[in-house]
Protein backbone atom coordinates (compact mmCIF):
# COMPACT_ATOMS: atom_id res chain seq x y z
CA UNK A 1 0.00 0.00 0.00
CA UNK A 2 0.88 3.35 -0.61
CA UNK A 3 1.16 5.14 2.17
CA UNK A 4 2.01 9.60 3.15
CA UNK A 5 2.99 11.14 6.60
CA UNK A 6 2.08 14.67 7.63
CA UNK A 7 3.92 15.56 10.61
CA UNK A 8 3.09 18.49 12.70
CA UNK A 9 4.33 18.34 15.93
CA UNK A 10 7.52 19.82 17.16
CA UNK A 11 10.43 17.69 18.08
CA UNK A 12 11.46 17.38 21.35
CA UNK A 13 8.86 18.41 22.22
CA UNK A 14 5.97 16.06 21.06
CA UNK A 15 5.78 13.10 19.94
CA UNK A 16 4.78 12.92 16.60
CA UNK A 17 7.51 13.31 15.11
CA UNK A 18 9.16 10.56 16.39
CA UNK A 19 6.45 8.10 16.47
CA UNK A 20 5.89 9.44 12.78
CA UNK A 21 9.33 7.83 12.33
CA UNK A 22 9.08 4.85 13.34
CA UNK A 23 5.64 4.33 11.48
CA UNK A 24 7.95 5.27 8.62
CA UNK A 25 10.06 2.26 9.07
CA UNK A 26 7.10 -0.35 10.12
CA UNK A 27 5.60 0.28 6.97
CA UNK A 28 8.86 -0.15 4.87
CA UNK A 29 9.94 -3.04 7.01
CA UNK A 30 6.56 -4.20 5.58
CA UNK A 31 7.36 -3.89 2.40
CA UNK A 32 5.05 -0.90 1.78
CA UNK A 33 5.57 2.24 -0.36
CA UNK A 34 6.34 5.51 1.67
CA UNK A 35 5.26 8.16 -1.34
CA UNK A 36 6.96 11.15 1.03
CA UNK A 37 6.88 13.23 4.40
CA UNK A 38 5.13 16.46 4.60
CA UNK A 39 5.89 18.59 7.31
CA UNK A 40 3.63 21.30 8.57
CA UNK A 41 2.19 23.30 11.44
CA UNK A 42 5.39 23.00 14.08
CA UNK A 43 5.96 19.96 12.46
CA UNK A 44 8.61 22.13 10.09
CA UNK A 45 11.07 22.42 13.29
CA UNK A 46 12.25 18.75 12.16
CA UNK A 47 13.71 21.01 9.17
CA UNK A 48 15.96 22.36 11.35
CA UNK A 49 19.92 21.86 10.91
CA UNK A 50 20.73 23.61 13.51
CA UNK A 51 18.83 21.56 16.62
CA UNK A 52 21.83 19.98 19.03
CA UNK A 53 20.47 17.70 21.07
CA UNK A 54 22.58 16.41 23.28
CA UNK A 55 25.15 13.32 21.43
CA UNK A 56 23.32 10.76 23.40
CA UNK A 57 19.86 11.45 22.07
CA UNK A 58 18.23 11.08 18.81
CA UNK A 59 18.82 13.97 16.57
CA UNK A 60 15.44 13.16 14.87
CA UNK A 61 16.51 15.83 11.80
CA UNK A 62 19.71 13.39 11.07
CA UNK A 63 17.02 10.17 11.04
CA UNK A 64 14.52 11.68 8.18
CA UNK A 65 17.92 12.46 6.54
CA UNK A 66 18.83 8.91 7.18
CA UNK A 67 15.22 7.82 5.98
CA UNK A 68 15.73 10.14 2.45
CA UNK A 69 18.86 8.36 1.97
CA UNK A 70 17.87 5.02 2.58
CA UNK A 71 14.32 4.86 0.64
CA UNK A 72 14.45 7.95 -1.38
CA UNK A 73 11.00 9.30 0.27
CA UNK A 74 10.98 13.15 -0.13
CA UNK A 75 10.59 15.42 2.75
CA UNK A 76 8.47 18.26 1.91
CA UNK A 77 8.40 21.34 4.35
CA UNK A 78 5.25 24.12 4.05
CA UNK A 79 7.17 26.97 3.06
CA UNK A 80 4.72 29.55 4.72
CA UNK A 81 4.81 27.37 7.89
CA UNK A 82 8.54 27.49 8.05
CA UNK A 83 9.31 30.54 6.84
CA UNK A 84 7.14 32.33 10.08
CA UNK A 85 8.79 30.07 12.98
CA UNK A 86 12.30 30.93 11.36
CA UNK A 87 13.30 27.61 9.54
CA UNK A 88 14.86 28.82 6.22
CA UNK A 89 17.00 27.74 3.03
CA UNK A 90 19.64 29.67 1.82
CA UNK A 91 17.91 31.41 -1.06
CA UNK A 92 15.13 32.16 1.39
CA UNK A 93 17.54 33.75 3.81
CA UNK A 94 19.38 35.39 0.79
CA UNK A 95 15.95 37.30 -0.51
CA UNK A 96 15.59 37.87 2.91
CA UNK A 97 18.95 39.94 3.71
CA UNK A 98 19.51 37.02 6.50
CA UNK A 99 23.19 35.65 8.00
CA UNK A 100 22.55 32.25 8.50
CA UNK A 101 19.81 29.31 6.96
CA UNK A 102 18.93 26.38 8.85
CA UNK A 103 17.10 24.10 5.74
CA UNK A 104 19.32 22.24 3.90
CA UNK A 105 18.71 18.80 1.03
CA UNK A 106 17.14 16.68 1.82
CA UNK A 107 14.58 18.80 3.51
CA UNK A 108 12.94 21.31 0.28
CA UNK A 109 10.78 24.20 1.19
CA UNK A 110 7.16 23.79 -0.62
CA UNK A 111 3.62 24.56 -0.96
CA UNK A 112 0.88 23.27 0.49
CA UNK A 113 -0.15 22.26 -3.07
CA UNK A 114 2.40 19.34 -2.43
CA UNK A 115 0.28 18.12 0.47
CA UNK A 116 -2.54 18.01 -1.45
CA UNK A 117 -1.02 15.94 -4.14
CA UNK A 118 0.60 13.59 -1.62
CA UNK A 119 -3.22 13.33 -0.13
CA UNK A 120 -4.40 12.28 -3.40
CA UNK A 121 -1.51 9.92 -4.92
CA UNK A 122 -1.13 7.87 -1.68
CA UNK A 123 -3.86 5.39 -0.41
CA UNK A 124 -3.40 6.49 3.07
CA UNK A 125 -2.49 9.64 4.31
CA UNK A 126 -1.82 9.40 8.14
CA UNK A 127 -1.26 12.79 10.34
CA UNK A 128 1.01 12.77 13.42
CA UNK A 129 -0.45 15.90 14.95
CA UNK A 130 0.95 15.84 18.58
CA UNK B 1 -10.03 6.79 -4.09
CA UNK B 2 -12.66 7.83 -6.12
CA UNK B 3 -14.20 10.55 -5.39
CA UNK B 4 -10.25 12.71 -4.79
CA UNK B 5 -11.59 15.99 -5.59
CA UNK B 6 -13.83 15.87 -2.56
CA UNK B 7 -12.01 17.30 0.96
CA UNK B 8 -12.93 17.85 4.16
CA UNK B 9 -11.09 20.03 6.37
CA UNK B 10 -11.85 19.59 10.07
CA UNK B 11 -11.38 22.42 12.67
CA UNK B 12 -10.84 21.09 16.09
CA UNK B 13 -8.92 24.29 18.04
CA UNK B 14 -10.20 27.87 18.76
CA UNK B 15 -8.84 30.90 17.58
CA UNK B 16 -5.97 32.51 19.07
CA UNK B 17 -4.13 30.06 21.70
CA UNK B 18 -2.46 28.54 18.28
CA UNK B 19 -1.93 28.87 14.82
CA UNK B 20 -4.12 25.48 14.16
CA UNK B 21 -6.85 27.24 12.56
CA UNK B 22 -4.88 29.57 10.71
CA UNK B 23 -2.84 26.78 9.11
CA UNK B 24 -6.16 24.41 8.55
CA UNK B 25 -8.04 27.19 6.54
CA UNK B 26 -4.31 27.83 4.37
CA UNK B 27 -4.92 24.31 3.66
CA UNK B 28 -8.69 24.37 2.85
CA UNK B 29 -8.07 27.90 1.02
CA UNK B 30 -4.83 26.32 -1.14
CA UNK B 31 -7.28 22.89 -1.86
CA UNK B 32 -10.16 25.64 -2.92
CA UNK B 33 -7.93 27.27 -5.12
CA UNK B 34 -6.26 24.19 -6.93
CA UNK B 35 -10.42 23.28 -7.86
CA UNK B 36 -10.58 20.57 -5.13
CA UNK B 37 -14.51 20.88 -3.57
CA UNK B 38 -13.75 21.79 0.02
CA UNK B 39 -16.12 21.36 2.98
CA UNK B 40 -15.58 22.67 6.64
CA UNK B 41 -16.68 20.91 9.50
CA UNK B 42 -15.70 22.86 12.70
CA UNK B 43 -15.91 20.21 15.56
CA UNK B 44 -15.50 21.22 19.18
CA UNK B 45 -13.45 24.38 20.10
CA UNK B 46 -13.00 24.81 16.41
CA UNK B 47 -16.43 26.01 16.16
CA UNK B 48 -15.65 29.29 18.44
CA UNK B 49 -13.74 30.02 15.08
CA UNK B 50 -16.98 30.83 13.49
CA UNK B 51 -18.10 33.60 16.31
CA UNK B 52 -18.97 37.02 14.61
CA UNK B 53 -17.73 40.05 15.55
CA UNK B 54 -14.29 38.31 16.99
CA UNK B 55 -11.40 40.50 16.91
CA UNK B 56 -7.62 40.14 17.16
CA UNK B 57 -6.36 38.37 20.11
CA UNK B 58 -3.78 38.84 22.23
CA UNK B 59 -0.82 36.47 20.70
CA UNK B 60 -0.39 38.99 17.36
CA UNK B 61 -1.81 37.04 14.90
CA UNK B 62 -4.13 37.93 12.72
CA UNK B 63 -7.66 37.92 12.83
CA UNK B 64 -9.09 35.01 11.56
CA UNK B 65 -13.12 36.35 11.01
CA UNK B 66 -11.63 37.95 7.79
CA UNK B 67 -10.60 34.24 6.41
CA UNK B 68 -13.95 32.81 7.47
CA UNK B 69 -15.64 35.74 6.04
CA UNK B 70 -13.70 35.18 2.44
CA UNK B 71 -14.46 31.44 2.39
CA UNK B 72 -17.18 32.22 0.00
CA UNK B 73 -15.28 33.43 -2.53
CA UNK B 74 -13.10 30.70 -2.84
CA UNK B 75 -16.17 28.91 -3.45
CA UNK B 76 -16.37 27.10 0.19
CA UNK B 77 -20.08 27.21 0.93
CA UNK B 78 -19.79 23.89 3.08
CA UNK B 79 -19.69 25.66 6.87
CA UNK B 80 -21.13 22.19 9.09
CA UNK B 81 -21.29 22.35 13.13
CA UNK B 82 -22.58 19.55 14.84
CA UNK B 83 -25.09 20.11 16.68
CA UNK B 84 -23.81 18.51 19.95
CA UNK B 85 -21.02 21.24 19.55
CA UNK B 86 -23.29 24.11 19.73
CA UNK B 87 -25.00 22.51 22.74
CA UNK B 88 -21.77 21.69 24.83
CA UNK B 89 -20.50 25.04 24.29
CA UNK B 90 -23.90 26.75 24.36
CA UNK B 91 -23.36 28.99 21.10
CA UNK B 92 -26.59 29.76 19.70
CA UNK B 93 -26.42 29.34 16.08
CA UNK B 94 -27.09 33.67 15.87
CA UNK B 95 -24.08 34.49 17.25
CA UNK B 96 -21.89 32.24 14.56
CA UNK B 97 -21.45 33.77 10.74
CA UNK B 98 -23.91 33.70 8.03
CA UNK B 99 -23.71 30.42 6.16
CA UNK B 100 -23.28 28.07 8.70
CA UNK B 101 -25.28 24.30 8.63
CA UNK B 102 -25.36 22.40 11.92
CA UNK B 103 -25.41 18.65 11.63
CA UNK B 104 -27.10 16.04 13.67
CA UNK B 105 -25.21 13.24 15.24
CA UNK B 106 -26.18 11.05 11.90
CA UNK B 107 -25.46 13.78 9.59
CA UNK B 108 -21.97 14.14 11.01
CA UNK B 109 -21.72 9.99 10.82
CA UNK B 110 -22.81 10.15 7.78
CA UNK B 111 -19.62 12.67 6.52
CA UNK B 112 -17.34 10.16 7.88
CA UNK B 113 -18.97 7.15 6.30
CA UNK B 114 -18.08 7.77 3.36
CA UNK B 115 -14.75 7.35 1.37
CA UNK B 116 -13.17 10.85 1.44
CA UNK B 117 -10.17 12.77 1.74
CA UNK B 118 -9.94 14.53 5.04
CA UNK B 119 -7.46 16.69 7.13
CA UNK B 120 -7.69 17.11 10.46
CA UNK B 121 -6.35 20.71 12.55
Amino acid sequence: MDYGLLVMGAPYSQPAPHSALRFAHAILARGHQLAGVFFYHDGVHNASSLMTPPQDELNIREAWKALHEQHGVPLDVCIAAALRRGVVSESEAARHGYTAFNLEAPFELTGLGQLLTLQQRCQRLITFAN
Amino acid sequence: MDKSEDLMVIIRHAPHNSNWLREGLDAALVAAAFGQSVRLLFMGQGALALCKEQQAGAPGQKATLPTIDMLEMYEIDQLNVPDQTLEELNIPLASLVNGVTPLSESQVKALFSQPRLIFNF
